[in-house]
């Protein structure tokens, strides 16, 4: 400990070096190699900031995004949409006793049905949506609140369920399935749109409810634990709030039941923020010459058995036509013009900045 | 460690006796053996994690480790902090093992050096750490001691013999060192046998200079002092063996004392930043707050009603306690602002740096065949923050070789060399040397370059073989003649051997001496000259004098020394002659040579007669004896006839002027602390254009109490700063505000220059004056310290590191700058020349002064450009990537729910983004080399802290802030609503948090992108492979079969597919991308197109130039101008002289031929044997082959 810079080594170093100089030859020279790594000359670009290079990049991003960004706000604008909230807050909303009588022990469920005029016909596909606001489904505790080897068909995992399903893990002694928060909360309206022709009859508009959720979820993050479904759930329990157990979610396609069910799927892909919108039903376009939804009038007729208004919560139906770019976007459009606006603006600034205040012109003038 | 503390604490003194290990193995003193290993196998890894777990950081670590294991506040998988951890902890470990191995293997070879100790009746090899206290052991020539041994006896008569203590001080002239004459005759083993001497000393200590004991044999008592002792880590020199006995050995020996324990030394950016660490875990724990308040009141407002769908437990409903939870969840997730991989990143740099130092071509000295080394792998940047150099003068500024380069004979000039049109031509490698073949003994690795005085010589020129005459005869050097015309001097100092061998090559060879008679070999003649006496040098005489009868019987008194001296002392008859050599000395002066004047007389036999009986008297008187002697020199020394004067080259080493110049220029201010002569050392100052004669003033403090350096100080300083303010009555509470002055430093334009000398800097550095020594000494432009002890060196670098804030160099050589170089910021070692001992306690070493100009102006300005750049960028990166978190909380309920992937928060920092970082932080390079020493100014900023201090880290926070800020809500605003193209639902946590990720990996891609000023091979690689390594891993983690694998660890599946191959992804990404870089663009370019540094002008110059092609460079050269008149240089130690008429020193053959078989046998006396090679010895003898390979330094101290 005491002598730590004490070194042999290099004192006998140091004497061989010096007696050195008779036989220079027999020693080896300790001279580094000439490489340009270690003489740090490595070939090398070195780029820097002129008004040469930095302003017409300025220009050239003004000039590539602001087309960007009109295409985008364009055919943003093009998308119709449609929204309706249906929570039923007011009194003069027809879910309102809904809304306000609800139980979860109720045996009947509630119906209340809106109706609403479609000023424009809806082209192409349409995708009709349900919205939550004010729910959070990113809240650390509900995120994690699942089982993924379980939705996975994990047969061990389906029997004892992760820790993190608590306080969802299990129910009456029996593990539930699928566990947890996320699953618990699974929204359960059920809506259902008809059209009102001119005659004044309620024609039904087919809700096509496969589809809806990715293919990477549906194939591969969610399996069922065994073919047959009755048996393979043996032995769990439904979670606390439903109302009939996950192999009864589509009896009438085994392809969309049990935790492959596409609804189910949709719910467990929790939404970032606290105001989302998650697919619900696709309405196919029938043919080319008319449109899918044409102007009119049209009466959503809910099921409501999801209640939100203890946290102030909203639920909202949104019909929704999509373009290249996905669905109704405005952000990105303006975003990209007023970024693209901005950098152009820079560019003309800085030149005439660059201009009146140049002093790289004299920079030979250096001190030494 | 415990045992050796409680041993030296009880130790009071120390009793060993000869030969009597049973007795000495009862006090239990340490053995010969050395350790300076930490760890050995099975204590490694305990003892090393716990040192690592010592660190403020790894144990913060430890503590979130802790933390995320309770699952109530973990928001992070174990992990993403283990996994880092890990490698760091594993990266470290690595680093130490085979530090240790290094140590282990060099003691090894310490303790296992022979030597030959006495045991038994037999002399036998042992090694080094079997050797004992109390053993007697043999030692031969050019040796190096094993232990602190007691000189018993020795080859040499009287028992004297010389030892090289290079090792230890520095100086590397021999040192004699004697036996107690009881024990100097104990010449043989048996004898020695039945040594059974006890000593009782001193317990040991770290004073090299000293020691005080006592010997106790046959009932006597002697006194011992360190005379008598060799200490571990000198050589023997000249002196075929001795024996001794061991005193202190192992780890207490002297040398081993002084080593001490190298003290960590920590850069002024390690403390900036384990200050910034704290400001960041204040600012941690302040969001922690902010966000554990957030989520008392949401849960307070919507989480109690939440709980349809999500239902805590009792505790997590209380909403208080759950904020208390959050807080500590936070602080979970908010941990990567203090990044893990800093400590370990930084550590590679610097490593990666002291190899670029190592690599050094530049730096790589031929003629000693040594790289420069940085052996402290911690300090680089600071090497670009120098505000202070602290020089020793011998051997670092100078060569310590002394060589005879000019002289003026009865008012001739010789050495110059002119062409035929009679201009004076330089002289360098090539020009022609003087053909000294006629004289079979010269020497010959001596150059002069003028032929004329060599033509004088042989036209017997009676001046110039005076002259000369008196250089062979006036001196106090012994010469050695190993074999047949293989002369060796052993000078005392330098000088002198210079003197002696122009002499010598010039015709007038010094051969032997005895007490009392000089031989030389004068053109081939062999002539011996009766010595009546050597008035010998000292500080005060400043001169000295033979006094020798030539075979013609005329008593002559050949005098040289100091200029002044000499003048005072001339003949009238000289009074012409003084003029024209004064000014041939104001020359020599001008050129840096360090002169003497040399004078002769003759004495008349009756008056020489009557004042030598007086001589004889006065050396018998006890009472002031020595001022009796100074009156009869001074009587004798009147009337001396002028010869003229030498001019020595005290040789610089290789473009130091340049290289001061240059430092100078970087606004470095060079301090040279020397233990030479006030004169030496100006001289020295003004040969290094350190003082030049256009220097409105040179102050010289030279007071003896502290009132005189008081006064002197102060007049100085008023001289100065020209204010009448500063009153000469001003008491210690005044002097207090003189440290405000430093204003005024600025505005000083005219140059001062401050020589102080050691005993005045020792007042000086009293608490009541130090601080206005240090303001005087930053108010000029050089300040020169000269007899300073090592001590002092230390306490002047102290001084300013104290007081001045500012890095600190120390450059030294020799022993004894090693205090210096310990407590300076940096220690420079100047490897090669005298012992290692600066070299062992240096963090940088090199061979040359010269190289420092290119440590401190290339590599360490690259070095702190690098720190700088890279620290920027590193806190950047890291609080954009963890603020997203703390933007994340306002959205989800302050739950503590990470935005990204956990995996992704695992290898962020230490897969995705550390290697381009590294990179930059390894290759970056703003200006190259050449230019980076052609501006010295370049160096500046490093002084002035501006690339990196507490502004620029709060300025790339921000900027880190910022993008983390504009990475979360652009991709907010733009997800809120979004759908896939397909319209299915896609503003999902995992596709959120993968966008968010592949935008923060890009967006600080493209940052560093631009932070980059160079960009190699390495650079694209590491930039490209991280960004495809991070896809790679992304697509991989994500893929269908590591699911279904570890279906609950990678929850990830499919996000990337169907995220990244959405064209509004894409779109965000390219946005967000834009709007994170775009602002610090701006700034940037504005900075530099408005305000460009020295650097972007520089840069852009070589731009344009590269542009141009390669131009001729005009390297500034620094000529000497100054033509100030040189003082006596005569680093000389007094009482030589005495030594030499005594006898003492003169070798005995028969005693030396006893022990030394090699050494041709001589007859019984010396007189005898000069009488012999006076008839026998031709003077034309043969050279011997092998003298050619000395270097000319082992020939002048030999």
């Amino acid at each position: 400990m005491m002598a730590t810079s004490y070194n042999a080594k290099e004192e006998d170093g140091h004497h061989s070096g010096a007696s050195s100089h008779g036989a220079a030859g027999v020693v080896k020279s300790k001279k580094p190699d000439n490489t340009a790594f270690k003489q740090q000359r490595l070939p090398a670009w070195q780029p820097i900031l002129t008004a040469g290079t930095v302003l017409p990049a300025f220009f050239v991003i003004g000039l590539i995004f602001i087309p960007i960004g009109i295409g985008l706000y364009v055919s943003s604008n093009n998308i119709k949409e449609f929204e309706i909230d249906y929570t039923g807050v007011d009194i003069s909303n027809p879910c309102y006793s809904c809304a306000k009588n609800f139980s979860w022990n109720s045996t009947t469920p509630c119906v209340c049905s809106m109706n609403f005029t479609l000023e424009q016909p809806f082209e192409s596909n349409v995708f009709m949506y349900y919205g939550l606001s004010n729910f959070y489904q990113n809240h650390r505790r509900y995120v994690k609140s699942r089982d993924d080897s379980q939705l996975n068909g994990d047969q061990s995992a389906l029997k004892n369920p992760s820790k993190e399903c608590e306080p969802y893990r299990t129910s009456d002694g029996l593990p539930i399935a699928p566990c947890g928060a996320i699953a618990n909360s699974l929204f359960n309206d059920t809506l259902e749109l008809y059209h009102i022709d001119s005659n004044n009859t309620r024609n039904t508009i087919p809700l096509v409810k496969k589809g809806i959720a990715w293919w990477t979820d549906k194939h591969v993050k969610f399996r069922n634990p065994g073919e047959n479904l009755t048996a393979a759930f043996q032995g769990t329990n439904k979670p606390v709030n439903w109302r009939k157990p996950v192999y009864e979610l589509d009896p009438s396609d085994p392809d969309n039941n049990g935790f492959i069910n596409e609804d189910f799927i949709v719910w467990m892909r929790t939404a970032a923020l606290p105001t989302f919108r998650k697919l619900y039903r696709i309405i196919q376009k029938k043919s080319n010459t008319t449109p899918t939804l044409p102007s009119g009038k049209y009466v959503l007729e809910i099921t409501y058995n999801y209640p939100v208004l203890s946290f102030d919560g909203r639920k909202r139906m949104i019909l929704s036509t999509i373009s290249w770019m996905g669905g109704k976007n405005p952000f990105l459009g303006i975003a990209y013009i007023t970024v693209g606006s901005i950098c152009f603006f820079l560019g003309v600034v800085l030149l005439i900045i660059h201009h009146k205040y140049d002093t790289r012109s004299n920079s030979a003038d250096i001190p030494n | 460690m415990a045992f050796w503390r409680r041993n030296t604490h009880i130790e009071k003194e120390r009793h060993v006796k000869a030969n009597a290990r049973d007795y000495n193995d009862k006090f239990s003193y340490a053995d010969n053996r050395i350790k300076t290993s930490k760890y050995n196998i099975f204590t490694f890894l305990p003892i090393n994690l716990f040192e690592q777990f010592q660190r403020v950081a790894n144990a913060y670590f430890l503590v979130l480790l802790i933390l995320q294991v309770i699952p109530e506040i973990s928001s992070l998988s174990w992990f993403t902090t283990i996994v880092p951890l890990v490698l760091v902890l594993v990266i470290t470990a690595v680093k130490d093992a085979t530090d240790d191995y290094f140590r282990h293997k060099s003691d090894q070879q310490v303790n296992n050096r022979q030597s030959q100790v006495l045991i038994r009746g037999s002399l036998q090899n042992e090694k080094w750490m079997n050797v004992r206290v109390g053993d007697i052991i043999r030692l031969e020539n050019n040796q190096f001691v094993a232990a602190d041994i007691l000189l018993l006896c020795s080859s040499e008569p009287y028992g004297l013999c010389y030892i090289e203590t290079a090792e230890l001080d520095g100086e590397t002239n021999l040192k004699v060192r004697q036996a107690l004459t009881v024990t100097s005759d104990l010449k043989d083993i048996t004898k020695l046998m039945d040594f059974d001497g006890e000593v009782i000393c001193e317990p040991p200590n770290n004073k090299l200079d000293k020691f005080t004991g006592t010997l106790y044999w046959r009932d006597n008592k002697y006194p011992l002092d360190n005379e008598k002792m060799l200490l571990r880590g000198c050589v023997l020199r000249n002196t075929e063996w001795c024996f001794g006995m061991v005193i202190f050995a192992g780890l207490q020996t002297k040398l081993m004392q002084n080593c001490g324990r190298t003290t960590f030394k920590r850069t002024s950016i390690d403390k900036l930043m384990n200050t910034l660490v704290l400001w960041i875990f204040a600012f941690l724990i302040c969001m922690g707050v902010i966000l554990a308040i957030g989520n008392t009141i949401w849960v307070s407002w919507i989480g109690r009603n939440f709980q349809v769908f999500l239902p805590g437990e009792e505790f997590q409903s209380n909403a208080v306690f759950s904020g208390f939870l959050t807080f500590w969840s936070y602080i979970i997730i908010l941990n990567t602002v203090v990044p893990i991989s800093l400590y370990v990143s930084v550590e590679v740099l610097r490593l990666g740096h002291s190899y670029f130092i190592n690599w050094d071509q530049k730096m790589f000295c031929r003629q000693t065949n040594t790289a420069a080394e940085a052996r402290t792998t911690t300090l680089n940047e600071e090497l670009g923050q120098v505000e202070f150099i602290f020089s020793d003068k011998t051997g670092t500024l100078t060569q310590n070789i002394m060589v005879f380069s000019k002289c003026s004979i009865n008012g001739q000039t010789y050495g110059d060399v002119y062409n035929e049109f009679d201009e004076k031509v330089e002289i360098t490698e090539k020009t022609a040397c003087v053909d000294f073949s006629f004289n079979p003994l010269c020497d010959k690795a001596f150059k002069f370059y003028d032929g004329s005085l060599i033509e004088a010589i042989k036209l017997e020129d009676l001046a110039v073989q005076e002259f000369f005459r008196l250089l062979a005869l006036c001196h106090t050097v012994m010469p050695e003649e190993k074999s047949e015309g293989h002369l060796v001097y052993l000078a005392q100092s330098p000088d002198e051997g210079a003197l002696v061998t122009a002499a010598r090559n010039f015709g007038f060879v010094f051969r032997a001496r005895t007490p009392e008679t000089i031989t030389l070999c004068e053109m081939g003649r062999a002539v011996t000259y009766q010595l009546l006496a050597i008035l010998d040098f000292n500080n005060v005489r400043k001169r000295m004098s033979v006094i020798v009868r030539n075979p013609q019987g005329q008593i002559k008194l050949y005098c040289k020394g100091a200029d002044t001296i000499i003048f005072d002392r001339l003949d009238p008859s000289s009074e012409a002659l003084m003029y024209t050599t004064s000014e041939h000395l104001n020359e020599f002066a001008g050129e840096g040579l360090r002169t003497l004047a040399l004078a002769y007389k003759d004495l008349d036999e009756d008056d020489f007669e009557v004042w030598m009986k007086k001589l004889l008297f006065a050396s018998t008187v006890i009472e002031n004896r020595e001022d009796q002697l100074a009156v009869l020199y001074e009587e004798i020394e009147q009337g001396l006839k002028l010869l003229g004067a030498t001019a020595i080259e005290d040789k610089l080493q290789e473009g130091v002027p340049e290289t001061i110049a240059c430092l100078n220029l970087a606004d470095i201010k060079i301090w040279v602390l020397t233990g030479d002569k006030l004169e030496t050392a100006m001289n020295i100052g003004y040969s290094c254009n350190m003082l030049r004669d256009d220097m409105n003033e040179v102050f010289v403090i030279s007071g003896h109490t502290l009132l005189e350096v008081q006064q002197q100080l102060r007049s100085a300083k008023e001289h100065i700063l020209g204010l009448s303010r500063v009153s000469s009555v001003g008491d210690v509470e005044k002097t207090d505000m003189f440290a405000d002055d430093s204003v005024f430093e600025e505005a000083i334009i005219a140059e001062y220059a401050l020589v102080i000398n050691g005993h005045s800097l020792a007042h000086a550095l009293e608490p009541q004056l130090e601080h206005i020594l240090l303001d005087l000494a930053c108010l000029c432009k050089t300040v020169i310290c000269c007899r300073v002890t090592p001590l002092q060196k230390a306490q002047v670098v102290e001084l300013v590191k104290r007081h001045k804030r500012a890095v600190t160099l120390a450059i030294g050589d020799g022993a004894n700058d090693v205090s210096m170089i310990k407590t300076a910021h940096i220690g420079v070692g100047i490897s090669g020349q005298e012992g290692m001992q600066a070299v062992l306690a240096s963090d940088y070493s090199f061979a040359q002064f010269r190289y420092l100009q290119r440590l401190l102006l290339v590599h360490g300005r690259w070095s702190y450009f690098r720190m700088c750049n890279f620290l920027c960028y590193f806190f950047y990166k890291n609080f954009a990537f963890t603020l997203v978190h703390f933007w994340y909380g306002f959205f989800c309920g302050f739950s503590a729910q990470t935005v990204y992937d956990q995996w992704f928060i695992t290898l962020f920092n230490i897969v995705y983004t550390s290697l381009p970082v590294l990179a930059m932080g390894l290759f970056d390079q703003d200006v190259n080399d050449q230019n980076s020493l052609r501006y010295p100014s370049l160096y500046k900023p490093g002084q002035q802290n501006l690339l990196f201090n507490k502004r620029q880290f709060f300025l790339c926070t921000l900027q880190g802030m910022g993008t983390s800020f504009l990475l979360f809500f652009i991709p907010y605003g733009a997800f809120s609503v979004m759908v896939k193209e397909d319209g299915s639902h896609f503003s999902d946590q995992q596709t959120f948090a993968v966008t968010i990720a592949t935008t923060l990996v890009i967006v600080v891609s493209v940052q560093i992108g631009l932070d980059k000023h160079y960009w190699t091979a390495v650079n694209h690689l590491f930039i490209w492979g991280s960004l495809t390594v991070y896809f790679a891993i992304l697509f991989a983690m994500q893929s269908n079969g590591i699911f279904g694998i570890f279906p609950s660890n990678f929850p990830f599946v499919g996000t990337a597919r169907n995220c990244l191959s959405e064209k509004s992804v894409w779109l965000v990404i390219l946005l967000t991308t834009v709007v994170c870089v775009v602002p610090g663009l701006v700034v940037s370019f504005l900075r530099v197109d408005l305000f460009p540094t020295l650097t972007d002008k520089v840069r852009h110059l070589q731009q344009s130039r590269k542009k141009e092609g390669p131009q001729e460079q005009n390297l500034r050269r620094v000529r000497r101008t100054s033509s100030r008149r040189s003082a006596y240089a005569f680093s000389h130690q007094q009482g030589y002289g005495e030594l030499i008429t005594s006898g003492k020193n003169m070798k005995m053959s028969t005693v030396s031929s006893a022990g030394s078989p090699g050494r041709t046998p001589h007859s019984s006396t010396w007189i005898e044997n000069m009488l012999k090679r006076k008839n026998e010895v031709s003077c034309t003898s043969d050279e011997s082959g092998n003298r050619a390979k000395q270097t000319p330094k082992q020939q002048v101290r030999a």
